[in-house]
C-alpha cells in the first residue's frame, strides 16, 4: 500500500499514521442551550464509540509524520486498500504555505 | 464414533478405511430455536455447550465458507488467562479451565499444551506494572511468578542479554499458558455439537434478517434459503459490524488486520510463549517445528485479509531485539487476519436492541484462547436470556454507562489496543 500524499507524491505506507474514519463530526451543542442531558450523551457516544466500519469506500485521517507532517483525509476501498483520492485535510497545508515562502 | 486407543488399533488394522465423517452435513431444516451465525470456533462452541450444558438441539450454525475458514484458522494459537481487570480476569481463567478438560470433554485431540507464557519486561515500571497483574492473578486463584533476570536466563538462555537499550530485567510467568492445535477446535467442537444434534451448515451466507411486525427477528435470509429462528445468535468476529448492520445496528468496533508468520521448520528452540515486550513480538513454537509469531495490527481498517510491509519489518526488527539468531531463519508463510477491534479492548457478549438477535463480538485479538468460555457464556445468554456470571461485564451499552474495561489505558483509538 502506498499513499500518493498531495504534498510529497507517492510515499509508502510506513511513512503515514492513521486515525481512523473522518465522517464522526464533533457534537456542537451551546452550552446551556436547552438541549436535554440524554440527547447530548447520545450525541457524543455516537461521536466517540459508534462507527460505520465500512467494507467498501470510506473517508479516513491519515498523519504524514514521516514526511510534511500534514493531515490528510483520503478515500480507500477497506477490502482491496485501494486509494481513490488523497487530498489535504481542512487546515493542513503548512508544506505549501512554506513552500510559497509563507 | 468414540476415538480412543482401541478405535485407532481397530482401524490401524483395516488399513485405516474405517474411519466415518467427524460430523453430518445436513440440509438446512426451515426453522430452528436457535440459529447461530458463523462458524468458527465461537459459533460451534456455543452450538455445544447449548446442546451439551443447556439442553437445546434444535440449533443450526450457519457458515458462509468452511468451518474454521476465518479466524479461527488465523491466529497464533496461544492460550492464557493473564488478565488484570475485573471482568477479564476471571473470564479468561474460565476459559483456561476449559481448555484443560477441553480434550476429555469433547472426546477429540486438540493437542492443549501447556507449555507456559513469559511476558518479558525491560524497565522498573514495566516491571511494577506486571508485578501488580501477577498478583492480580493469584488473588484470584490463577498461576503467575514474577521472574528476575537471572531465572530468565536458565529458562530462555538464547536471548539477547546484551541489548543497552531494553534491557531483559525479568518476566511474568503463566505455567498453565501455553498453545493449542486451532483447527483440531474447530473440528472437535463441530463433531461434538454434531452429536449432540446441532446442524452445521456450510457455504451458506446470511444475507438479511427476517423481523415480524414488531421488529424482532425471526429468522435470517441465507444463500440456502430462508431459515425460521427462535432467537439468532452472531459469532461473526471480524464482520460483526457488516452482519449488525443488515439488523439497523451499529457497533462500538472496527475492522483490523493482524499479521501473523511461520518460519521454516527448525528443531526444537523455544520451550513456550515468549513475548518482548520494549516492542511488540511475540513468538512460539509449534510441534511441527516452525516458529510462530507476530506483533501490532497494521493500524488501519481493513477487511482484506493481508497487511503491508511496514508491519513485517516492524515485527522482524522485534525479534532480531530479543532473539538475533531468528535472523538465520527463513520465513515460511504470513497472512492476516481481520480482528474485531473494540472501542476498549474488550468483547461484547450481549442481548441487542433488537429483539431475538445477540450478539458476541470486538475479541480483538485475543479471540482464540477465548473460544471454549465463550461458547459457554454465549449459550448461557441465548439459553437463559442473561449473562453469565463471568460475562456480566461485557456488555454492549457499558460505553454509554463509562463503564469500559480497557485493559491497556488506550482509550476509544481500536488501532492502539
Amino acid at each position: 500500500m502506498r499513499i500518493a500524499c498531495p504534498f510529497c507524491g507517492e510515499r509508502e505506507n510506513g511513512e503515514f499514521t492513521y486515525l481512523g474514519d473522518a465522517s464522526p463530526k464533533r457534537p456542537n451543542f451551546a452550552v446551556d442551550g436547552g438541549e436535554s442531558p440524554e440527547r447530548v450523551e447520545d450525541a457524543f457516544h455516537d461521536y466517540v464509540y459508534l462507527r460505520d466500519n465500512l467494507a467498501g469506500v470510506m473517508r479516513e485521517y491519515w498523519y504524514h509524520g514521516g514526511g510534511c507532517r500534514s493531515w490528510l483525509v483520503a478515500e480507500r476501498n477497506t477490502v482491496t486498500h485501494e486509494f481513490v483520492s488523497v487530498t489535504a485535510a481542512p487546515g493542513a497545508g503548512a508544506a505549501l504555505a512554506a513552500r510559497a515562502g509563507e | 464414533m468414540k476415538y480412543s486407543i482401541f478405535s485407532l488399533a481397530k482401524a490401524a488394522l483395516s488399513g485405516h478405511k474405517g474411519w466415518t465423517r467427524a460430523w453430518r452435513d445436513p440440509a438446512p431444516k426451515n426453522r430452528y430455536d436457535v440459529v447461530i451465525i458463523g462458524g468458527g470456533g465461537h459459533g460451534l462452541a456455543t452450538a455445544y455447550f447449548l446442546a451439551r450444558e443447556y439442553g437445546i438441539r434444535n440449533v443450526a450454525v450457519l457458515e458462509k465458507g468452511w468451518i474454521g475458514s476465518g479466524n479461527a484458522g488465523r491466529n497464533t494459537t496461544i492460550i492464557r488467562s493473564n488478565y488484570g481487570l475485573p471482568g477479564n480476569t476471571g473470564f479468561y481463567e474460565l476459559s483456561m479451565k476449559l481448555w484443560e478438560r477441553m480434550e476429555q470433554d469433547l472426546n477429540y485431540n486438540t493437542m492443549v499444551s501447556q507449555r507456559g507464557i513469559i511476558n518479558l519486561y525491560h524497565s522498573d515500571a514495566q516491571r511494577d506494572a506486571f508485578a501488580r497483574r501477577g498478583n492480580t492473578m493469584r488473588i484470584n486463584g490463577i498461576d503467575a511468578e514474577l521472574l528476575d533476570a537471572e531465572q530468565i536466563r536458565k529458562e530462555l538462555p538464547f536471548l539477547n542479554y546484551n541489548n543497552s537499550r531494553f534491557p531483559i530485567m525479568g518476566g511474568l510467568l503463566q505455567r498453565r499458558a501455553g498453545t493449542a492445535r486451532h483447527d483440531a477446535v474447530v473440528w472437535g467442537y463441530a463433531r461434538a455439537a454434531s452429536e449432540g444434534g446441532v446442524d452445521i451448515i456450510q457455504n451458506c451466507e446470511v444475507t438479511g434478517f427476517v423481523r415480524d411486525a414488531s421488529g424482532r427477528v425471526t429468522g435470517v435470509e441465507t444463500s440456502r434459503g430462508r431459515i425460521g429462528a427462535g432467537k439468532v445468535g452472531m459469532a461473526v468476529a471480524g464482520s460483526s459490524s457488516r452482519v449488525a448492520a443488515m439488523a439497523g445496528m451499529k457497533l462500538p468496533i472496527e475492522s483490523h488486520v493482524l499479521q501473523a508468520f511461520v518460519s521454516e521448520a527448525i528443531k526444537p528452540l523455544i520451550p513456550g510463549v515468549i513475548t518482548f515486550g520494549a516492542g511488540h513480538f511475540y513468538v512460539s513454537q509449534s510441534d511441527k517445528g516452525g516458529l510462530v509469531f507476530g506483533g501490532d495490527l497494521d493500524g488501519y481498517n481493513s477487511y482484506a485479509q493481508r497487511g503491508n510491509m511496514p508491519v513485517m519489518e516492524d515485527v522482524c526488527e522485534g525479534g532480531m531485539a530479543i532473539m538475533p539468531m531468528i535472523g538465520r531463519v527463513r520465513m515460511l508463510r504470513q497472512w492476516g487476519g481481520i480482528m474485531d477491534m473494540s472501542m476498549d479492548g474488550t468483547p461484547i457478549i450481549d442481548k441487542t436492541p433488537v429483539d431475538g438477535l445477540y450478539l458476541n463480538a470486538g475479541w480483538c485479538y485475543g479471540g482464540f484462547k477465548a473460544t471454549p468460555a465463550s461458547g459457554l457464556v454465549f449459550a448461557h445468554l441465548l439459553a437463559r436470556d442473561e449473562p453469565h456470571s463471568e460475562a456480566a461485564l461485557f456488555r454492549l451499552d457499558r460505553f454509554r454507562r463509562g463503564a469500559m474495561i480497557d485493559e491497556k489505558g488506550q482509550g476509544a483509538q481500536p488501532n492502539l489496543h
